[in-house]
């Protein structure tokens, strides 16, 4: 069964016009399995709904 | 007279009673940097004939009775990536070099020099600032003076191999993650990451702008204050850059840590730490009858939310040029810049939702304590080209994992005095953690710990 994540890097990688040689490829997805993993731990983390984020915007 | 070793406050005094000309130490740290340089590869750009004519102004102003700064005649470097006119501000890439040379210094080193220092030039770093390791494709490895097989640690690599190889007694560096608690561990000098947005980044190349700081490494406290107090002050050529009066910590580091509460942090802190890095900690803690231990909340999760900001915000600064000029990169730096253009921008304000509550809570640790001990890294230098090592028996990269200890503490901004402790065969580096603003509880810490001999920036041999 074909990893979703390789589908992700080749679709963005067209999409948004990111550079990615195929011996780049590996490296790649290592780096965005430890980015989503670590994103993935940040998110798990119940926030209230009206938590604001750290850079507040002053008009 | 030999200057290798000599603080910038006693070349600064020796200056002032006219024991020693600005020339001659200037032209002393220049004959270092030629012949210590090669092996050492701290310095990408000398500017000496600008240091020269610096000095000898200020010999000249001495010579006609006009005042001289508390720098007066010390020779300093820095990091690649903040702007020495009339050089391309390089940031450690080999794509910057293309850059026109800058028009003018960065304010911090304006500051300096109006305190009297001079500048000898443009230090090598990590490229882009995105590593741990001190390692650089483009102009090799910056190397650790106690040991050159072995790493300076990163980003800021070559402004803690300067000033620990005795070329300069002072230097500055930036810090997003831990680039400069980092180095100045591994390479057993102090520096000082002070708290976001008191010293200006105007004109310094960028890489996480909500993460980014700027400040001094040095051989002792006193260097490190006098230094900081230098360069103090609003800037608004940086947004970042609080206007927030100076406040002078030279008067207060003499103070002693009496009546100072301190803690030691636990938990994550202690995790995946080798025996060294447990070993400094102890050593501090025991000369500072530290008893009390806590829990920093959410510390890994801290670390991870730091992580996701950096790999996101750095995809976003360099995208054109990844599109541009991708073999232009170095190929570790590149695919985790082309990674973070991948991340899905939920988990980023996710990111930064944690980060204020994460704030929130570690500022309430600070009600009950002055100051929070911890580890700068969890192990001693390892060897140039080592990529990995074991993390709580898991093998992990060393390039993004020598930031475990620092990376929570700057995610929220925190002041840090990272201290040498002269362990052997290698230094290591304890973190003095204390509330936004309080740089002067952490260096009075700090030189409490210097005066007890606990923490020295030990003279390598060569």
């Amino acid at each position: 069964m074909p990893d979703p994540l390789d589908d992700l890097i080749e679709a963005a990688a067209r999409a948004f016009d990111l550079p990615v040689e195929p011996n780049w490829k590996a490296a790649v997805k290592t780096n965005l399995q430890v980015t989503l993993r670590h994103g993935a731990h940040v998110a798990e983390f119940k926030l209230p709904d009206d938590a604001e984020p750290a850079p507040v915007f002053a008009a | 007279m030999d200057f290798t070793w000599t603080s910038a406050n006693a070349i600064a005094h020796a200056v002032h009673d006219g024991q020693a000309r600005a020339r001659d130490v200037v032209a002393g740290a220049l004959a270092r940097i030629s012949a210590r340089n090669p092996a050492l590869n701290a310095f990408t750009a000398v500017v000496e004939q600008r240091a020269l004519d610096r000095a000898t102004a200020i010999d000249d102003a001495r010579q006609n009775g006009k005042p001289l700064g508390p720098l007066a005649g010390v020779p300093f470097a820095v990091k690649n990536l903040f702007d020495v006119k009339g050089l391309p501000t390089l940031a450690g890439s080999k794509i910057n070099r293309d850059r026109p040379p800058a028009a003018a210094d960065s304010p911090l080193i304006e500051r300096l020099e109006i305190a009297g220092a001079v500048l000898v030039g443009a230090l090598n770093m990590g490229e882009y600032a995105y590593d741990f390791t001190g390692e650089n494709l483009h102009d090799g490895p910056a190397r650790n003076p106690h040991d050159t097989r072995r790493m300076t640690g990163g980003s800021s690599s070559g402004s803690a191999g300067a000033v620990a190889g005795g070329l300069v007694p002072l230097s500055l560096g930036s810090d997003t993650n831990g680039s400069i608690r980092v180095p100045a561990a591994l390479c057993g000098i102090f520096g000082l990451k002070p708290t976001y947005g008191r010293l200006s980044r105007a004109r310094s190349f960028p890489f996480v702008g909500s993460l980014d700081h700027v400040g001094p490494f040095a051989r002792s406290v006193y260097d490190l204050a006098l230094a900081y107090d230098a360069m103090q002050g609003h800037d608004p050529d940086d947004p970042v850059c609080v206007d927030r009066p100076t406040e002078p910590t030279v008067p207060r580091i003499g103070k002693g840590a009496d009546g100072l509460t301190i803690a030691v942090a636990g938990g994550y802190f202690r995790a995946g730490a080798f025996p060294e890095a447990l070993t400094a900690v102890e050593r501090v803690t025991k000369a500072l009858n530290v008893t009390r231990e806590i829990d920093i909340p959410e510390a890994a999760r801290a670390r991870a939310a730091a992580y996701v900001i950096t790999a996101t915000e750095g995809a976003t600064l360099h995208l054109e040029r990844l599109r541009a000029r991708a073999h232009d990169f170095d190929p570790a730096v590149r695919d985790r810049l082309i990674a973070g253009a991948m991340v899905p921008a939920t988990l980023v304000n996710q990111a930064q939702k944690f980060r204020r509550w994460y704030r929130d809570r570690v500022l309430t640790l600070f009600k009950d304590v002055d100051a929070i001990i911890a580890p700068s890294t969890p192990c001693a230098a390892p060897m140039i080209g080592q990529n990995t090592f074991l993390l709580d028996g898991v093998e992990m990269p060393v390039r993004a994992n020598m930031g475990l200890y620092t990376q929570p503490i700057s995610f929220i901004g925190l002041p840090v005095v990272a201290v040498p402790v002269p362990l052997t065969p290698l230094p290591m580096g304890v973190q003095i953690i204390t509330a936004p603003w309080r740089e002067d509880v952490a260096l009075r810490i700090a030189h409490t710990l210097e005066r007890a001999g606990v923490a020295a920036a030990a003279r390598p041999a060569i």
